[in-house]
């Protein structure tokens, strides 16, 4: 019997061993590193979604190969991370990482992209190590990085008259990156922010920090919370009377994707994001139309960074007619591209950052409706980045 | 030879030969499940043996990972023989405060009070600058062997690591066997069956108890050592009441009480969730790999109530 | 800190610890009387939520509508689910050890958690509230306070007012009561303790699940709500004595009060709070405030 269960085991290792063992086509591999279980579940969906639709836009085709996928769900857990981004990199043997939606897990992925040199675009983590300290030849974003939006609504809310302003976010990298975006425009236009309030990640509990902020009678507070935190964070601040008192603002992520769990508790307020409701381009009308009929669902940011990501994919492959190993010749042709994306025409910077509008958006109804352009083309400082 | 070692000498002989085979991936993941073969065997130490059912050993796999990656310059590697002792070390002493004032208490309060210890380390790293707080730090350089002038071997060489941690796990296993065979083995045991006899017979049961502690958290404090070398970064998600919860489910897996069982169970759960994960076994429905690991634990609670080693055990009897 | 924002953070403690209180009783109960370590305690507090959302529609189409029909249909719905988990996984586990009991709970959390996934979905929702509960009192210069928060802190002293007298003043309560300290007892005095087990459970999973769905219109609904409740729930019952009523009020006070504080005077060591609070208590008291009882 001993000997069975050893055999059991060496079986195992040897099942193990060939699994990999795939015929590879000439087919582009994109291995998708996305969250499937937890919290930010329908995030990675509408990431992947996009992707494919524009892949299915080109007819299945990106630079002349087709495209096949692998998926890893990262379950948003870093400490799984570096473990999840190997089994596609070295089990699957993918050309082209595509991941992920938690800023931490993202870092671990760009580190073993760099690593590995493996071709890798990031449609969400808005990390600034990404595209800072740890910039590399082979590492893109096609979303934003944290002190974009921020900065951007620091400067409205200066502008906008506010002197003195309270900031709340979770305790975590994320919540301080955003935090520090928005101190930073709104001290350098004139305003002063008196105090950074934080709750333990992921703690929903901030009626004791709401009652701080009534105490304290800020002109205006600025906050960093997504997903479920989000809306009860929007909700409790209505139902605490501060809503009228002190007005919010936020980086988009407060009201994207959950305004209908946010309900009236979230009208008419003012957040900044990179996308909004109501461009009303023949662009993203012709995107939001196509999402819509393929997937049966309202297309979000997160589809629309899944689906520039493919597009930023897309001009490096057909610069090297499908030849992922010549990572120079993509990254040049994705720099000096413009990239027709559903939020509106952007480029990408030197770090491999978007440099993007900025829109100013208001709550109406159930949608993120477009006031204006906050700030134009802005491109994150890339702070650290040496490339 | 005996028939109780026969099966892990084969084992360790077959994991000693399997970078021959293995493509990088699995190389990769045959290191992780040594790892946490060993932190599987330090918490068995605890758990199988002692009777202490400890649910905040991740903290301490989780001090060893963050030390040597705090030790370890921007600039190049630190010495291993620095860096080693230190990240055991650190382990150890936290369990040592812990240990004693959490041996106080009994039953379910001592796996809630470890549990409490645990979250406060974890909030320390999450919440503080101390190691680069909830995106976890980075360990660029494996540390450096060299003796003198002398390097033995290189930790960033080939397969080195590979068998610098299945070393490791050979020795973790051979102490603890030598050791439950010995006095303090047999004290042990004696604990975990009735304390009450073992003090009236004379043995400070309180400080054998705490002896076994710090020399399980030490241990973690390897395996946590060797996550970080493998992986090159730590986060504060190592020290999480899910990872002190993973490892307990390992033990229970693999049946608890034996050494072997540790390990099989650290092997069986690292297999199953890579299974059951797999686009490639289970196609589209890898998204919710959750719903069949879920479902398998819970068949395997109803039908093997003794572990994978009491499966393996009843068959040997038959 | 002045007086008045002073009393709002107390009020703000004691609302918080009320609904703890809701969440962990069912732990406690299930815990202390049956010895079960139930690690799916958060999950069935996910699935009042989930049902408080979920359910409205349909309860909308059939009875009429209205948030407390909801709650009923939930309520009855979670006691059956209770029932039914109990007899097909939990009546093995008595005999054996806690460990076996915290694998099996684990499995039913990714079972739980995915099937939510797979039948309501990933996205974050909201829950109306009634109407007439939807307003706020005024407190202080800026600050309002929602009515449906104190409608919850009623709701939950509701409970623990029913819970003390079910326990303390009923044949039924007498049994469990009984059955806590000594189970060969009262099977040697004839009472199906199965049965008696198997509404405990009901009870307590319906407790959690009440729980849920009464905080969900304050809350929202999202994946992975349960796992966070879990770990505080198993801090108040242990700081509480396990299996005490009386000790999961006072102990799920005492942790409202210092997260509370706590998040407020020293807020880089918010997240250690509670914790340190759990170990210095089991130091001072290693059982718990009260014994079970």
């Amino acid at each position: 019997m001993k000997i069975r269960y050893c055999m059991a085991t060496l079986a195992s290792a040897a099942l193990l061993a060939a699994a990999p063992a795939q015929a590879q086509g000439n087919k582009l591999k994109v291995g998708f590193m996305l969250p499937y279980t937890g919290t930010y579940a329908a995030l990675g969906i509408a990431i992947e979604n996009g992707f494919r639709l524009y892949v299915d836009e080109q007819g299945g085709k990106l630079g002349g190969r087709e495209i096949e996928y692998v998926k890893v769900d990262d379950e948003s857990d870093p400490s799984k991370a570096t473990d999840n981004v190997n089994k596609l990199i070295k089990r699957d043997e993918v050309d082209v990482l595509v991941g992920t939606v938690h800023s931490g897990v993202a870092i671990a992925m760009a580190r073993a992209a760099r690593q590995s040199n493996t071709l890798m675009i990031n449609p969400n983590g808005g990390a600034g190590a990404i595209t800072g300290a740890l910039c590399a030849p082979n590492v893109f974003r096609s979303s934003f990085s944290n002190w974009q939006p921020a900065y951007a609504m620091g400067e409205v809310a200066a502008k906008r008259g506010h002197k003195t302003a309270m900031t709340i976010t979770w305790k975590y990298a994320a919540g301080e990156e955003s935090v520090n975006g928005f101190r930073e425009a709104f001290e350098k236009n004139g305003g002063k922010v008196i105090k950074d309030l934080t709750v333990p990640f992921p703690n929903v509990e901030f009626q004791a920090l709401l009652t701080e902020i009534a105490a304290a009678k800020p002109d205006a507070v600025y906050t960093f919370f997504a997903g479920g935190g989000a809306v009860k964070f929007v909700k409790d601040y209505a139902a605490a009377g501060l809503k009228d008192a002190v007005p919010l603002y936020g980086a988009g992520f407060l009201t994207d994707g959950t305004l209908d769990a946010q309900g009236d508790a979230a009208q008419g307020l003012l957040t900044t994001l990179h996308y909004a409701d109501g461009l009303n381009t023949p662009r993203d009308n012709a995107f939001r139309l196509a999402y819509a009929k393929t997937f049966k669902l309202q297309p979000d940011v997160y589809a629309v960074q899944g689906y520039d990501a493919a597009q930023m994919l897309a001009v490096g492959l057909k610069a090297v007619n499908g030849d992922v190993s010549k990572k120079a010749e993509i990254a040049a042709a994705i720099r000096s591209a413009t990239i027709d994306s559903p939020r509106g025409k952007f480029t990408v910077s030197k770090a491999h950052n978007p440099v993007q509008d900025i829109y100013l958006r208001k709550v109406v109804g159930k949608e993120n409706k477009v006031e204006g352009i906050a700030i134009k083309a802005l491109a994150d400082p890339a702070r650290g980045c040496k490339m | 030879m005996n028939t109780k070692l026969a099966p892990v000498a084969l084992a360790f002989v077959a994991f000693g030969l399997f970078p021959l085979a293995g493509g990088a991936y699995e190389i990769d993941l045959a290191t992780k499940i040594m790892i946490l073969a060993i932190f599987a065997l330090s918490l068995e130490l605890l758990v199988g043996q002692t009777g202490l059912v400890c649910f905040g050993h991740a903290a301490f796999f989780g001090i060893g990972a963050y030390t040597v990656t705090l030790l370890t310059p921007m600039s190049g590697p630190v010495s291993l023989w620095l860096a080693l002792p230190a990240s055991v070390g650190a382990a150890a002493l936290y369990a040592l405060p812990v240990g004693a004032l959490s041996l106080r208490t009994k039953g379910v309060y001592f796996i809630m009070i470890t549990l409490a210890f645990a979250q406060m380390a974890y909030f320390v790293f999450h919440d503080t600058p101390l190691g680069g707080g909830s995106d976890g730090i980075y360990l660029d350089f494996r540390p450096d062997p060299a003796i003198g002038g002398w390097q033995p071997f290189d930790l960033s060489e080939g397969h080195t690591l590979y068998y610098a941690v299945l070393a490791s796990l050979v020795l973790v296993f051979g102490l603890l066997a030598v050791m439950l065979r010995s006095r303090f083995g047999r004290a042990l045991a004696g604990i975990r069956v009735n304390e009450q006899r073992m003090r009236a017979a004379g043995f400070p049961t309180y400080g054998y108890k705490l002896a076994a502690f710090v020399l399980s958290a030490a241990l973690a404090g390897l395996a946590g050592f060797l996550y970080a070398l493998k992986d090159g970064y730590v986060n504060p998600e190592l020290l999480s009441w899910h990872h002190s919860g993973a490892v307990l489910l390992m033990i229970i897996l693999g049946g608890l009480g034996h050494l072997r069982g540790a390990m099989l169970g650290a092997l069986a759960f690292t297999l199953l969730q890579e299974a059951f994960q797999s686009q490639a076994l289970v196609g589209d429905f890898a998204q919710h790999w959750q719903l069949p690991l879920g479902l398998t634990i819970i068949a395997f609670v109803a039908l093997m109530p003794k572990g994978l080693i009491g499966l393996a055990l009843r068959r040997g009897r038959q | 800190m002045d007086l008045a924002t002073f009393l709002i953070q107390c009020l703000n403690a004691v609302q918080y610890g009320l609904l703890l209180f809701l969440v962990a009783s069912g732990l406690t109960l299930i815990f202390g009387i049956m010895g079960v370590i139930n690690l799916a305690h958060g999950s069935f507090y996910m699935i009042g939520a989930y049902m408080a959302y979920a359910l409205a529609p349909a309860v909308e189409q059939h009875l009429g509508g209205g948030f407390f029909a909801t709650l009923a249909v939930g309520v009855a719905l979670s006691v059956a689910l209770g029932y039914l988990l109990e007899w097909l996984f939990f009546s093995y586990l008595y005999e054996r050890e806690h460990l076996q009991q915290v694998l099996m709970t684990y499995g039913l959390i990714l079972v739980f958690e995915e099937l939510r996934s797979l039948i309501v979905g990933n996205d974050v929702h909201g829950v109306a509230m009634p109407e007439w509960l939807s307003g706020t009192v005024p407190l202080g210069e800026v600050m309002t306070y929602p009515v449906y928060r104190l409608f919850i802190s009623a709701v939950c002293v509701a409970v623990a007012l029913a819970m003390w007298l079910v326990l303390a003043r009923t044949r039924l309560g007498m049994r469990i009561r009984a059955g806590a300290t000594n189970r060969e007892m009262v099977r040697a005095m004839g009472v199906d303790i199965r049965l008696l087990y198997r509404i405990v459970f009901a009870i307590g999973v319906a407790l959690a699940a009440l729980a849920g769905m009464i905080a969900a219109p304050v809350s929202s609904v999202y994946p992975n709500m349960g796992g966070q409740v879990l770990i505080i729930c198993f801090v108040v019952v242990v700081i509480g004595g396990i299996g005490s009523i009386k000790g999961a009020l006072v102990a799920a006070l005492l942790v409202g009060f210092v997260d509370t504080f706590g998040k407020v005077l020293f807020p880089s060591l918010a997240g250690l709070s509670v914790y340190l609070l759990m170990a210095a208590m089991l130091l001072w008291k290693p059982e718990g405030l009260f014994r079970a009882g």
